[in-house]
């Protein structure tokens, strides 16, 4: 693989020792750690909300007999309920977990299930507590932490993607599919593919669930009417903010895994102290590099 | 010494991994019932009373649709068909023996017959109503606007709350009633209505009156009225929190 920068090891160790950097600051850390609890509480309450009313329309307001999405139980030729979600024309039996779920000897007719929703049983009263507690602490944040990377310039530096970063887009995706992640010199900075990703969480996603669950306030649609234009009506806006939702979700899910594969003790360590080790890659950019030098554990690609 | 089998295994991690969720969650459960996360909740709720009365102003309106987005069934939700005797009785005769009573904190207590009320200067406003449950629906609503019956009758300085006092009992329990503050009593599109989509309320949607609080939730625009009362605390009616679903743990602001 060509292009490998050269990492520099620490003249003070030896050869092949790892660097430490410092990867991200306090404020990034904090707003990290909070995001994610405030994340979690958000969606598992979001779909109790959900739950009170489970389908999604297209527009200004509720088109019952033509829902974008529903979840909902229906009985089988037997008697026997089945779970069945609905979207656009299509029929989805999920018995089980959408529709129907719970033990056996006790199923719920419910769109999630329990173990997805806060509070776990269906109190919509609740759900909608936990939901608007947990916003105030997301978007303030969320508000800060954006105002801090077009401040602090590290939008620009550490974000947005550098014209010659392109050229490369094809061998980056190349890289992660084959779950191959750079350690060295080149994981000092993010590559195309987490800017292009981060970018779309900080810049899309994030916003975007804060000004759709706004525009469902019919208070808010009163202060801020051009909301109700922006998104074409309050149904719309509900169905864009699941949508942003199960987005969010996907990226945790797929941030999750490449954190666990990529590293994890690094990764996590970075996320706590700030502090990420560059080790020295075995690549054709030092074709020199004895591995017998490196001790087991500095291994290039150890996880 | 044996060695668990594969299925075993299996088994012992499956109903681990549940009996550790069924704790986390019975866990969220006892929390969120708990004294501490209650009042972390009202400082919630009242934060958000307060950003959204900052954000939107007295006079903001609720946003006015044409009849092209009227849906062709209005739906009703909560009690559809109040069984009271007496709700059945005014309801036989047309609600003709029906009156609007407004006491409390008023110069002149007085009371208002249907057709009394329809000789009012009325509005006539298209609006979408958003159910706390997360369904909008779009009619048009025709009534009195409350901040000029309210002047009919002289609200008194004390006074901070509007009550409305229904004759359901929803799923025959507490009789349903709710409340709005002075400001949002007085907003321009707060009415009193006697008509959907120009014919008389239907009982299903309320009749004969309703209220319509337009930057409000459904739950606050209570049905089948009888009487007003302007109070300075609600403390003392219900279970003391301002409304039917306010009592049973629904916030009071219901701008959200």
């Amino acid at each position: 693989m060509p292009l490998f920068g050269k990492a520099r090891p620490d003249p003070d160790r030896p050869d092949g020792a790892p660097t430490l950097i410092k990867r991200h600051s306090a404020f990034t850390r904090l707003w990290h750690w909070v995001n994610f609890a405030c994340l979690i509480i958000l969606l598992m309450s979001g779909l109790q909300i959900f739950n009170a009313h489970p389908a999604l329309y297209w527009g200004k307001d509720s088109h019952f007999d033509s829902p974008a999405l529903s979840i909902g139980a229906e009985r089988d030729a037997s008697g026997a309920w089945q779970g069945i979600t609905r979207i656009g024309g299509y029929r989805f039996d999920t018995t089980g977990v959408l529709g129907i779920s719970g033990p056996s000897d006790d199923l719920e007719r419910r769109a999630f299930p329990a173990w997805a929703t806060l509070p776990g049983p269906r109190w919509l009263a609740k759900g909608r507590q936990w939901h608007f507690l947990a916003g105030w602490i997301f978007a303030p944040m969320l508000t800060a932490y954006l105002l801090y990377l077009v401040f602090s310039g590290q939008l620009k530096r550490r974000l947005l993607p550098r014209r010659d970063e392109w050229r490369h887009l094809g061998e980056t995706i190349r890289d992660h599919v084959r779950l191959r992640f750079h350690h060295g010199e080149e994981a000092r900075h993010y590559n195309l593919l987490q800017k292009l990703t981060y970018l779309l969480v900080l810049l899309g996603l994030l916003p975007l669930v804060v000004l759709t669950g706004l525009t469902m306030s019919p208070t808010m649609d009163a202060a801020w009417p051009w909301l109700l234009d922006v998104f074409g009506g309050r149904q719309s806006a509900r169905t864009l903010h699941f949508i942003c939702a199960i987005g969010l979700l996907a990226f945790f899910l797929v941030h999750l895994a490449l954190v666990l594969v990529s590293g994890v003790f690094n990764n996590l360590r970075s996320m706590i102290t700030g502090r990420y080790a560059l080790h020295p890659e075995l690549s054709p950019a030092q074709p020199h590099a004895p591995s017998s030098a490196l001790p087991p554990q500095q291994e290039p690609r150890d996880d | 010494m044996t060695k668990p089998t594969d299925s075993g295994r299996r088994r012992f991690l499956t109903r681990s991994l549940l009996a550790g969720g069924a704790t986390l969650l019975a866990g969220c459960d006892a929390l969120t019932r708990s004294d501490a996360m209650g009042k972390l909740f009202e400082t919630s709720s009242a934060l958000t009373q307060q950003a959204q009365r900052l954000l939107a102003s007295r006079q903001s309106l609720a946003r006015e649709y044409t009849s092209a987005d009227i849906a062709s069934t209005f739906r009703a939700n909560g009690t559809t068909n109040p069984d009271e005797a007496a709700y059945r009785k005014l309801a036989e005769n047309g609600f003709r023996d029906w009156r609007l009573e407004i006491g409390g904190l008023v110069e002149r207590p007085q009371a208002f017959s249907l057709d009394e009320l329809k000789t009012m200067p009325a509005r006539t406003q298209i609006t979408r109503h958003d159910c706390v449950e997360g369904w909008s629906c779009i009619g048009q609503w025709k009534g009195v606007v409350l901040g000029d019956l309210l002047d009919r009758v002289g609200v008194s300085d004390q006074a901070r709350f509007v009550v409305f006092h229904c004759a359901d009992r929803y799923r025959g329990g507490d009789a349903y009633y709710e409340s709005l503050d002075m400001l949002e009593a007085y907003h321009p599109q707060t009415q009193l209505a006697y008509a959907l989509n120009d014919a008389d309320l239907p009982i299903a949607n309320g009749a004969p009156l309703r209220l319509r609080a337009e930057r409000q939730l459904g739950y606050k625009m209570a049905k089948y009225i009888m009487r007003i009362e302007l109070v300075e605390s609600f403390a003392n009616i219900g279970r003391g929190r301002g409304g039917y679903w306010e009592d049973r743990g629904y916030n009071w602001w219901a701008g959200i």
